[in-house]
């Protein structure tokens, strides 16, 4: 564990990835200390100082009714955040324990979890959401529900992928002469060598959820106004481009710093723990 | 019976089913939506005999089985139903729209392939050189940001800031083409008209492009590791002790080995280009099927709805099927072997 | 007799992580033409660096450093350039890997990867006269079957026919210098004997260098005329066949023939594993050449 980090301090990308992330972590979760103007991240008008262009009062500028773009994009980074981890937090454990009974017990369960699977997996991700999204009511809420629905069959397909070529393994074999318990095989044994592909799918999927969650955003589909989120700031100032490009422009590049932090670490451990897709 | 046909038929069936569990998934979820949607539909201003009257026609009283009966039966009879937004039959508005989505999604396709895979290459056959990073940073940049980002730094930068491209739109109004296969690119070509043509090539190419970046960083990424793993293989040492060319050896000896487990993720990239679509349409104001889609989900247009996911679903698969024919013939173990494997 | 190969003083170090790694310490060897060559030592020894430095391979790696004079008939290999240095490999050195199928490319067939080392003498060469000498070629290791086999794929060969391709396509362009890196060891043993008779009977024909590399005795004593015996980037002992197998000299030598467990009884023999005596200076028999 230790030496992984050593690792990924040593190479200058993943360096360069943490520096990124924690960035990002320290902006969201001190957001109410570091932003200059923290009640603007809900309903505040104030035409004195709307649609101005970056300034030493508004960094990134000010958006059309007069918020400070840059204390928005911080609130936007709390709440990316948390959504990411609470879609992973509920996506994962569904989606690996589904994988391992279908890839260690084979048969019946196999069929018909893959099959399952298959089908979520058959349509383009963003599809899927949008679709879900398209039935259900635009809030947040539902937008994690969605997402979360969308997320857990990438995680059986992966664990189910590793559990069915670990069950030859001699060590499975091993455990089922002496009798242990399918809930012993599954969790403490074939689960442990799982976790280096869960733990770096984890990290690059925080980087997908704020792309795909921005995505249902920026068509109106996820997080509804006054709430911040990038994606909807992009969409909101696209259409005052070129002319107030600074609507669009920092909160499309606060997407790209923070998902090319997690994919630098998430590259840096895919390389550490070797390739398993 | 040829191993390729046995597959194609397996797929096929699998195809199938997977496509009929798709739709029983997006039928349930749009039926458990809460609120009425045959009162959306007519407006507040609806009576209540009117709102019955629908939903008679709808079947939205009968229960959740019988009405997907009657969706599959109007289903093989080709009828999607009617859109409440446009009016129109369902396969009318497909029929429209999803030529101009699948032309920009190929269009992307092929800058995918034709950017991403050289860029592998290039960056597997210099690896650890300063080529190989570039590539491999901008790769990285490439897919770390949704599409729509790209899309609107694209428009500022070339349809804006330097007035290369046009900013929205498949045509220049001026222009009336024919339509052929609802392929502008075609269609034109079809006419003779060589303006209509490049004016139409010029809207395409910056929102193919803001489609493709992710996936021409996927590409690259992954032709690149293949292709390392590939470099690793004796018989690449072999080639090298044989005093085989550099680039023959990369272009040839080492890529074909590595492309085959890669289409199966370019396969994949497609399809997350079918859902981007609906991103860059939307910046673009491009006419087609992913625009539509957004405007009947924003309007709970059920019907409309559910063909637009099926009709994607559908191309999605069809796609993965025919990268999957295309492994199979391009991989000489399972042209030649009974049990196919990958 | 002229020699084919000359390596004086040889040293390999490896930069990495962790500082430099010292591979080869000064190897001296030559292999005149004709002469069948043998290096034995056991994994790590350095003798598979070796091939590969012969061949200019190796020092395309960027952590590799190369010291040390390489004569290849009569020519002085660190003078060349990397584009002659090239010219030569696949055309008057070739090689021979361990495994056989691992080195054929998977996915092309037999014809088409015989064309490739073919054009490496002649660039211009048909597609129908590549077929018919490797027709020939095939003919020489006992192949008859020739169109079944130029439109396969190695996987759809057994091990032991692809050992013969791949020792035709290595003579194909009548290298002066055959190098072997522990050949057939992939190969199942009878299947293995077979191989090295086969090779043995080409090269008496055609007059080619062998430099073969192994650790495996037996094959050592009936295919070398000389050997070399290397020991952690040291040689040894060095000397004609007959001489170090009736009078190995050096401790290590001695450790390695008495490694060889015996069908006869004695079981597994009891030997330590590292030995003082192992970095005694080398013997030499009368009969090694310089």
């Amino acid at each position: 564990m230790k030496r992984m980090i050593v690792i990924l301090l040593r190479n200058p990308l993943s360096l360069l990835g943490l520096i990124l992330v924690l960035l990002v972590l320290i902006l969201a979760v001190f957001a109410d200390f570091i932003a200059p103007f923290p009640d603007h991240r809900g309903a505040v008008i104030d035409f004195v100082h709307f649609n101005k262009p970056p300034t030493s009062r508004n960094i990134f500028g000010s958006d059309l009714v007069g918020r400070d773009l840059f204390s928005r994009v911080i609130y936007a980074y709390r709440i990316s955040l948390i959504l990411g981890v609470v879609v992973l937090a509920i996506a994962t454990p569904v989606g690996t324990v589904v994988g391992l009974l279908a890839g260690y017990l084979g048969g019946k369960f196999e069929f018909v979890l893959m099959r399952l699977t298959d089908v979520f997996l058959s349509i383009p991700p963003l599809v899927l959401a949008i679709a879900m999204m398209g039935v259900l009511e635009p809030t947040l809420l539902n937008a994690m529900l969605a997402v979360t629905v969308m997320w857990w069959p990438w995680y059986a397909r992966l664990v189910y992928n590793i559990a069915r070529s670990e069950r030859e393994e001699g060590y499975v074999l091993a455990a089922e002469v002496i009798g242990a318990s399918t809930f012993h095989i599954t969790f403490r044994e074939i689960l442990p060598n799982c976790l280096p592909a869960i733990i770096t799918k984890m990290t690059l999927d925080m980087g997908f959820v704020i792309i795909i969650v921005s995505s249902l955003s920026f068509l109106g589909l996820g997080v509804q106004p006054p709430t911040p989120d990038l994606g909807s700031m992009v969409a909101e100032g696209a259409r005052y481009l070129p002319d107030s490009w600074w609507l669009t422009v920092f909160p499309g590049l606060a997407i790209l710093v923070a998902v090319f932090g997690f994919n630098l670490i998430g590259d840096a451990l895919r390389e550490i723990f070797g390739a398993d897709q | 019976m040829p191993p390729v046909f046995r597959l194609l038929l397996n797929r096929l069936g699998i195809s199938f089913i997977v496509l009929v569990g798709v739709s029983m998934l997006i039928f349930g979820i749009a039926r458990i939506i809460p609120g009425d949607p045959a009162r959306i539909a007519l407006g507040p201003n609806a009576t209540v005999e009117q709102i019955d009257k629908l939903r008679e026609t709808l079947h939205l009283n009968d229960s959740i089985f019988v009405q997907y009966g009657y969706f599959l039966s109007d289903l093989s009879r080709g009828d999607l139903g009617v859109s409440l937004y446009t009016n129109r039959p369902v396969t009318q508005d497909i029929a429209q729209f999803l030529p101009a989505t699948l032309e920009l999604v190929f269009f992307a396709g092929v800058m995918m392939v034709g950017i991403g895979l050289p860029l592998g290459i290039w960056s597997a056959r210099y690896r650890g050189r300063w080529p190989d990073h570039v590539i491999r940073l901008l790769s990285l940049l490439g897919v770390s940001a949704p599409s729509f980002v790209w899309a609107v730094i694209l428009m500022l930068v070339f349809a804006f800031y330097l007035p290369i491209f046009p900013i929205a739109g498949r045509i220049s109004d001026s222009y009336e083409i024919q339509r052929f296969t609802g392929f502008l690119l075609i269609d034109t070509l079809l006419a003779g008209d060589f303006s209509a043509f490049s004016d139409a090539l010029s809207h395409i190419i910056l929102p193919a492009f803001a489609l493709a970046l992710s996936g021409i960083g996927q590409a690259a990424r992954l032709t690149r590791a293949n292709m390392v793993e590939t470099y690793d293989k004796p018989y690449i040492e072999m080639a090298q002790a044989y005093g085989f060319k550099a680039r023959r050896i990369a272009n040839k000896f080492a890529f074909k080995p590595s492309l085959i487990p890669s289409l199966t993720i370019i396969g994949l990239d497609f399809a997350a280009m079918l859902g981007n679509a609906f991103l860059v349409e939307a910046v673009f104001a491009w006419p087609g099927l992913s625009r539509y889609g957004v405007a009947v989900i924003l309007r709970k247009d059920l019907n409309a709805i559910i063909g637009t996911v099926l009709i994607i679903s559908a191309t999605f698969l069809i796609v993965n099927l025919i990268v999957d024919l295309m492994i199979a013939f391009l991989n000489p173990r399972i042209r030649y072997s009974e049990r196919g494997s990958t | 007799m002229s020699d084919v190969l000359k390596i004086s003083d040889l040293y390999l170090r490896f930069r990495g992580y962790t500082g430099v790694t010292e591979v080869l310490h000064g190897i001296s060897l030559n292999i005149r033409a004709g002469e069948r060559v043998a290096l034995v030592g056991e994994s790590g020894s350095g003798k598979s660096v070796t091939a590969r430095i012969v061949l200019g391979i190796l020092q395309e790696l960027r952590t590799a450093k190369v010291q040390g004079g390489l004569e290849f008939e009569g020519r002085d290999l660190n003078k060349l350039s990397a584009s002659q240095w090239h010219d030569l490999r696949g055309t008057a050195m070739s090689i021979i890997f361990q495994d056989p199928t691992s080195s054929l490319n998977p996915v092309f067939t037999i014809e088409t990867q015989f064309a490739e080392v073919l054009r490496r003498r002649d660039a211009k060469m048909s597609d129908a006269a590549a077929n018919a000498r490797a027709a020939e070629l095939l003919n020489s290791v006992s192949i008859h079957d020739h169109e079944r086999v130029l439109n396969s794929y190695p996987f759809q060969l057994s091990g032991g026919m692809n050992q013969r391709v791949v020792i035709a396509m290595a003579l194909a362009n009548e290298p002066s210098l055959l190098i072997a890196d522990e050949p057939g060891t992939a190969l199942d043993v009878t299947v293995q004997a077979q191989t090295l008779k086969l090779m043995h009977d080409l090269v008496e024909q055609s007059g080619t260098a062998v430099f073969f590399i192994s650790h495996n005795l037996g094959v050592v004593r009936e295919f070398a005329d000389r050997v070399y015996v290397i020991y952690r980037g040291r040689i040894v002992e060095h000397g004609p066949t007959a001489a170090i197998f009736d009078n190995p000299s050096h401790a290590y030598t001695r450790a390695l023939m008495a490694a060889v467990p015996r069908i006869t009884g004695g079981g597994i023999p009891d030997i330590d594993d590292v030995d003082t005596a192992f970095l005694d200076p080398m013997v030499i028999h009368d009969g090694g050449a310089t």
